[in-house]
């Protein structure tokens, strides 16, 4: 207690010496999202005994010379609907030192890094979705020359936040990377238009262990090595990671070793770009707590291998994520414009995009494996698929500016989705086949004012039926901003339940402060950022939302 | 506990509301903070050492997925040929793309018929350092390196005062260094 005071003082002593300009640098933000819930029993929406829930943020960071120092208070009083249940109360659980020098950069308490993709060591904070894996402990960053990077992370990971305290996974992380530019580091290479990058991460985890039935292994390693090459408009990066047998509670306890590769291949030029993907996933679930599940204790980071969608009934009913098991997975995109002032592309040209993502069970071979002798209950080839589903997913999208009024853009999804390994929905089985159009036009009507409308129709004979919606938002630059969205689920089998989910919400922005006002339904739904989702309930009732950055 | 909670909550709203009064003259004059991340070409870039010859210098969080992001650079992509020969303004937008997208970021840039400096900020450390909350936020640092403007969002129109304050930018040098 007495350190979270000491550390509070100490920032705003920091704060006003900032502010009142001795050379250094405040900088931060501050959010708060505050919600006033009222229970409406048809759409499933049910208030807290509290009825105002309030999640609020606040990061301050001081910079002076080459030292920077900063915090985060957090607080959940109590945490607003969908929310992991177990943020509560109000702390400061980020708090770090650092001194940045030329060569190196040394950081104690709380960081988030990242060594190359993430498949083998990410933690990051992805505050919608309640996703916090800070390392406490120590990092290091040293360039001894130019093209020449290492990096060594030590400590352990957040994985809680219960009543104003953090919590620490039980493991202890330790990582290493390093990377070579070989452009940089060898001075024939230096012109050439080949461009190479190699690099190398070693991570493990230490946690001991608590199991009477089985030996487990103490300390987990992970290895593997990454490749950047690029030529002319030509590009490739791959990444390899092998992990070690890691029995946990996701895996069942199998002493498997595990894999995960991801190969990005691409073509680029001014109004064309091309690029394919190929992943392959097996057993790569890495935590720093054996005995976790969910969301928490990531040490790596599984990147979902499609498009993020954000049209409201393309991203929140079917949304796919990467399968924690594993899998294998390829992804094409093709965007092309075109060009300006041509017969097809008008006078500013039209943007076409193609995008096609498919992901599926990848081949368990359990010929080779000993589970009598050794625990291990199959062998995985990579890239090896099998003909089981978990998403398909094709959207096309064209967009075109008629003039300096007149914008407009056509969006098609097909997807074809697996319920049944990844259950986002209790009333339908199996594959729900799903066909969405979206329409989006926006008319901008003097130098200050603009409208913009949206409709968008989802098809499927499975589950909760048709839906539709439409949306329409007026801004008046650089203040203000009405919206009205109105989804129809219009199509439910029961015809109690074809509800009207009407929101309406207004903003105010200035400088750098944002106030938004929202009211009305929203319905229950999957949210998702970068590939991991969580469900959010249906609400009912007025949410206040401010940001300000400082 | 509950004084402390009640403590924290009054602290916040404190640092908070004083924040809100200072950054009507902007909270500004701040210099870039020190990050290391790379560029299209997997260079090491370390955004403190940034450096447009005394030219000012736009800095434009976006992601692939942001559609307000895209269409604020596609608007100032408009002008951004004017400016870089009338006051040798360079934009540099920096993609918060994470893994899932971020091999996507260069054919997004060449489809879109982008000519700006772009750089892959894949962990948020500079979105971080710099206080951003969400994207697009828009800032401008003048030719001596100082943060002297910042936009946190876009709808359309929101470019002309960028366009507004850019050219008063301008002019001002101009006077002054002809004086």
């Amino acid at each position: 207690m007495k350190k979270i005071i000491l550390g509070f003082l100490s920032l705003t002593t920091f704060c006003s010496y900032g502010q009142f300009g001795q050379g250094g640098n405040v900088t931060g933000n501050m959010e708060s999202n505050v919600q006033v819930l009222s229970t409406d029993t048809l759409i499933g929406a049910v208030a807290p005994d509290q009825k105002v829930v309030a999640n609020s943020y606040m990061n301050v960071n001081y910079s002076v010379g080459k030292f920077r120092a900063g915090a985060r208070f957090e607080s959940y009083l109590p945490a607003i609907a969908g929310y992991p249940a177990f943020y509560s109360g109000s702390g400061m659980p980020y708090k770090y030192v650092q001194y940045a020098g030329e060569r190196i950069t040394v950081t104690a308490g709380n960081f988030y890094e990242q060594f190359g993709s993430g498949l083998i060591f990410r933690s990051y904070e992805e505050r919608a979705l309640g996703l916090d894996n800070a390392m406490e402990g120590a990092s290091i960053r040293f360039s001894p020359l130019k093209g020449v990077d290492f990096k060594g992370v030590i400590g352990r990971q957040r994985v809680n936040f219960f009543e104003g305290q953090r919590f620490n996974s039980d493991g202890v992380v330790r990582g290493f990377d390093g990377s070579l530019n070989l452009n940089e580091v060898i001075p024939a290479f230096s012109d050439s238009k080949f461009k190479v990058t190699v690099a190398g991460s070693i991570v493990s985890r230490y946690q001991p262990t608590s199991n009477d039935t089985l030996i487990l292994p103490k300390n987990v390693g992970a290895y593997g090595g990454r490749i950047d090459m690029k030529y002319s408009r030509f590009y490739l990066n791959a990444e390899y990671i092998h992990k070690d047998n890691d029995p946990n509670e996701q895996n069942n306890w199998i002493y498997n070793s595990g894999h995960g590769a991801i190969v990005n291949m691409g073509y680029s030029q001014k109004g064309l770009g091309i690029i394919l993907t190929a992943k392959s996933l097996d057993n790569m679930t890495f935590r720093s707590d054996r005995n976790t599940i969910g969301n928490q204790a990531f040490i790596n980071y599984l990147p979902a291998t499609s498009n993020n969608h954000t049209y409201n009934l393309a991203g929140t009913l079917y949304p796919y994520a990467t399968n924690l098991n594993g899998e294998v997975a390829y992804q094409l995109d093709v965007l092309y414009k075109i060009p300006k002032k041509s017969k097809l592309g008008g006078k500013y040209g039209t943007d076409l995009h193609l995008n096609i993502a498919l992901a599926t069970d990848y081949k368990r071979d359990t010929e080779g494996a000993d589970w009598a002798k050794n625990r291990v209950s199959y062998i995985a080839q990579p890239f090896a698929m099998t003909d089981s589903i978990f998403n398909f997913d094709f959207n096309f999208h064209i967009k075109r500016k008629f003039n300096k009024k007149w914008k407009a853009s056509a969006h098609y999804f097909h997807f074809v989705y697996n319920n049944d390994v990844n259950e986002v929905t209790k009333l339908a089985k199996h594959y729900i086949t799903s066909d969405i159009g979206v329409i989006d036009v926006s008319y901008k009507i003097n130098r200050k004012h603009s409208i913009r409308a949206e409709v968008q129709g989802l098809f499927t004979k499975k589950d909760r039926g048709n839906w539709a919606t439409a949306v329409i938002e007026y801004t008046i630059s650089p203040k203000w901003f009405f919206t009205v969205m109105d989804q129809f689920n219009y199509g439910h089998p029961d015809e109690n339940l074809q509800i009207h989910y009407l929101l309406g919400a207004f903003g105010y922005t200035h400088n750098n402060s944002r106030f938004m006002f929202m009211y009305g339904k929203q319905r229950e739904g999957i949210l998702c950022v970068g590939g991991v989702c969580r469900p959010v309930p249906a609400t009912n009732g007025l949410t206040f939302t401010f940001t300000q950055s400082f | 506990m509950k004084k402390i909670s009640l403590l924290l909550a009054l602290a916040i709203g404190v640092i908070g509301g004083s924040s809100f009064i200072n950054t009507d003259d902007g909270g500004l004059g701040k210099t870039m903070p020190s990050v290391m991340l790379e560029n299209l070409d997997g260079d090491q870039i370390n955004s403190a050492d940034l450096d447009n010859d005394g030219n000012p210098i736009v800095i434009s969080f976006w992601a692939t997925w942001c559609k307000p992001c895209r269409l604020e650079l596609n608007t100032i992509m408009d002008e951004y040929e004017t400016m870089q020969d009338s006051m040798g303004l360079k934009l540099i937008a920096v993609s918060i793309d994470d893994e899932r997208n971020k091999s996507k970021v260069r054919p997004v840039v060449d489809a879109e018929g982008w000519d700006y400096d772009v750089w892959l900020d894949s962990n948020s450390d500079l979105k971080r350092a710099m206080g951003v909350n969400y994207p697009p936020q828009t800032f401008v640092l003048n030719g001596e390196g100082k943060i002297v403007y910042s936009h946190v969002g876009f709808v359309p129109g929101d470019e002309e005062d960028l366009y507004d304050f850019l050219w008063d930018l301008h002019e001002n040098k101009e006077t002054t260094s002809s004086h």
